[in-house]
């Protein structure tokens, strides 16, 4: 027993107070930001460049935060150009404010006129989920487990993931949805009972990711329903999961 | 003429055309022979499509002669089946089988390995695999997955039970799919690779990054400086101290001992964030790059990593002397899920599965790279078998990983080289075969490149360690309480997409 407490002391407080206050070192790879006027030759450069085709040339170059692998290469061949900065507060809810364009320096936060207004109303201090890997790598899986560490503690918010898709208000997936998961996704959705929600996390998640174009996945669950919340990343950060979800239950 | 080629140190190429392409029945013998030694095994045995037939690759590494064997033969028709005599080679067998439609005849157990279907076109649906069943009234099965109640990854285990005992489990993967060895060979551009070899397993970001870059370096011979090779396996110990950490907190979880987890997840948290510090992401993906690199380690950044460890080891010590001499704790780790020595060279275990056993067999020793044959290292053995084993081998890797990273961080400072950036356009030569075999936390991991005759990537194969160590979490839970399976399972912590790919 005095053993215990003497390695407590020694452990101190490990938890985030605030996690609104979370600086990450610069280093960090979040939201980018592009320059609008990047010379012709150089965006021809990071266009040819990017692995997963997330730069696109439309009235400037625009980064999909969806497909973005966060490789950061094309911040490294032109650092004038795009920068990615450490902000990591990244989740969306509609598929089109993942696209980060010129001169956008807007901070990304889901968009409260497309929440549906249930989820708030129900889940907005108590959110269980149930997680499911369908072809994810497991560094995602292993950041959702973070969330929920002595660290991040989400739990203080009522967010919870649960062994059970009976116990849950939504599920969670990971991974490009490979072809061989497509039933179990699907079966853990349906025992779900409404309402619920379904959120993407990870680039392989909302994209495909670098497997978009193998043909060992399937996407075709996320045509039959729709995402309530995107979270970017490669894998996405415990912040940007946590911070996502409560501006969705409408905490913030 | 010899019937094998034999390299005794990285970086491992040859030109295809000097390969030595034996009969059938002379490869049998060769390979049953270089395998009749216990400290050899089968670090890979796959096929290649060539012309109208297939080319098969062999790969056979010796711990004590810190060789390695690369043994091939041709052909299309059905074969023999090596697994009867030698069970390790099973895995191999059935992957050809079902990528190739090779008929291994004799073969005990010719199952899907992660298509759920067989070369014939006959189609097993995922939830339609074949599995050992015991007709009995006096035994029941348990079915668990695809989908578990952790946050983890889909497989499915399936066990024989007679009342709380196991006297069977069968493990169906594959649910993890995601085409990554068609994407790693097909016409993609060098940052594409990079980026999919990252992701292939994300536990061991930084272990498969390392492979895929020095496959492609001992590919092309270009000389890169010392102090690249030992940034890399400074991450790569950096990657095995927090996965070894993480399981430790999962070690205790399981067995519900909450002051151990809450404090090794906070230590994991200390260590992943060091990464972090360095390359902006906490798995370490973007910072191993083919031939350079983005993110040098240097000045204030290197004592930060020293500090950062230093308090980590601080805490974890003392924690994991209590939690591994606390009665209830050891009750539940002593004895229990032992794999037997005999049962770890038969299968062909590697990396921690086998040392956990009494089999020292470790990459870094054996086969070492330039940043390993650079210091003095010699592997942390176990010999009980059991999850106690797997626990202290971990203990003990994550203070031997403390100590290599902060020798290395010292060899560092005398290495002022400039490290180049990555390139991910260097022409590649013709007809040539390389590979890379580098110790991942969970153990060897080897990465091969084929090229064509026009220097192009003509076939690109993975191996993660969990494709040989997955039978050992069958092994060992058999005769064990089925309520044990978890603790058995978090000790070895295997990767599915490593295995599914």
């Amino acid at each position: 027993m005095i053993r215990e407490l003497n390695i407590l002391r020694k452990h101190g407080r490990q938890y985030i107070k605030d996690l609104d206050k979370v600086v990450l070192p610069a280093v960090f790879r979040g939201r980018p930001e592009i320059n609008k006027d990047i010379p012709g030759q150089e965006a021809d450069k990071i266009l040819a460049l990017c692995p997963n085709r997330a730069i696109r040339r439309e009235d400037g170059l625009s980064i999909d935060l969806g497909k973005c692998v966060f490789c950061m290469e094309c911040a490294f061949a032109c650092p004038s150009g795009i920068r990615f900065t450490n902000d990591y507060r990244m989740a969306v809810n509609r598929p089109e404010q993942l696209i980060i364009k010129a001169g956008d320096s807007r901070l990304l936060r889901p968009d409260p006129q497309v929440i549906r207004p249930e989820i708030p109303r129900i889940f907005r201090r108590s959110l269980k989920l149930r997680q499911v890997s369908a072809g994810g790598d497991n560094s995602a899986e292993m950041e959702l487990s973070a969330a929920g560490n002595v660290n991040f503690d989400m739990g203080r918010f009522g967010i919870e993931f649960v062994a059970s898709p009976r116990h849950s208000d939504g599920v969670v997936v990971t991974g490009p949805i490979s072809s061989h998961m497509v039933q179990a996704l699907k079966i853990t959705w349906e025992a779900i009972p409404s309402p619920k929600i379904l959120v993407l996390a990870g680039t392989d998640a909302i994209s495909g990711g670098i497997f978009a174009e193998s043909q060992a996945i399937d996407r075709s669950f996320l045509t039959e329903n729709k995402p309530d919340l995107y979270i970017p990343g490669n894998p996405p950060h415990p912040l940007t999961f946590i911070h996502g979800l409560l501006d969705l239950m409408g905490r913030k | 003429m010899k019937d094998t080629i034999t390299i005794s140190q990285q970086p491992y190429s040859l030109s295809l055309n000097e390969l030595p392409i034996p009969d059938y029945s002379v490869f049998c013998k060769v390979v049953t022979h270089l395998l009749s030694k216990e400290a050899a095994h089968c670090v890979n045995y796959f096929a290649v499509p060539d012309k109208d037939s297939l080319l098969f690759l062999c790969l056979i590494a010796n711990d004590e002669a810190h060789t390695i064997d690369i043994l091939a033969h041709k052909g299309g028709g059905p074969l023999a089946s090596l697994t009867p005599v030698i069970p390790a080679l099973h895995i191999f067998e059935r992957e050809i089988h079902e990528n190739y439609g090779v008929q291994f005849e004799g073969h005990p157990w010719l199952k899907p390995v992660r298509f759920a279907r067989d070369s014939n076109g006959n189609s097993y649906p995922m939830d339609d695999y074949p599995f050992y069943s015991i007709d009995s009234h006096e035994l029941h099965e348990v079915g668990v997955g695809p989908v578990h109640a952790g946050v983890i990854e889909p497989g499915h285990f399936r066990f024989l039970c007679n009342g709380e005992k196991v006297l069977h489990l069968e493990i169906q993967l594959g649910y993890q799919h995601r085409g990554v060895e068609k994407l790693m060979g097909e016409g993609r551009n060098g940052l594409q690779r990079a980026v999919c070899a990252e992701n292939i397993a994300g536990d061991t970001a930084v272990g498969h990054s390392i492979a895929h870059a020095s496959a492609l370096e001992a590919l092309t011979g270009v000389p890169l400086p010392v102090n690249l090779y030992l940034e890399r396996a400074i991450a790569l110990e950096l990657e095995r101290m927090a996965m070894h950490i993480g399981d430790t907190a999962a070690l205790c979880t399981d067995v519900a001992y909450q002051l151990g987890q809450v404090v090794n997840e906070s230590l994991r948290t200390i260590v992943i964030n060091t990464t972090q510090l360095w390359c902006g992401n906490r798995f370490g993906k973007g910072l191993i790059r083919p031939f350079g690199t983005h993110y040098p380690l240097s000045g204030e950044l290197t004592s930060r990593v020293k500090k950062n460890l230093k308090e980590a080891m601080k805490r974890f010590l003392p924690m994991s002397d209590r939690m591994l001499s606390m009665p209830s704790l050891l009750a539940r780790y002593e004895g229990i899920g032992i794999v037997t020595r005999e049962q770890v060279v038969s299968i062909g275990a590697v990396g921690m599965a086998a040392r956990m056993a009494g089999l020292n067999r470790d990459i870094r020793h054996s086969h070492p790279d330039e940043a390993y044959r650079t210091i003095h290292f010699y592997p942390a053995v176990r010999d009980s078998g059991d999850v106690m084993a797997r626990a202290l081998l971990r203990r003990m890797e994550v203070e031997a990983s403390c100590q290599l990273i902060l020798d290395m961080l010292t060899l560092l400072e005398q290495e002022k080289a400039e490290l180049p950036l990555p390139d991910y356009s260097l022409s590649l030569p013709p007809d040539s075969l390389s590979f890379s075999m580098v110790e991942g936390w969970r153990g060897e991991i080897c990465h091969t490149i084929l090229t064509d005759s026009q220097g192009k990537i003509r076939h690109y194969k993975v191996k993660d360690p969990s494709l040989h160590n997955w039978m050992a979490l069958t092994l060992a839970v058999r005769d064990q309480e089925i309520s044990d399976f978890p603790v058995c399972n978090k000790s070895f912590n295997l990767s599915y997409c490593g295995h599914d790919l």
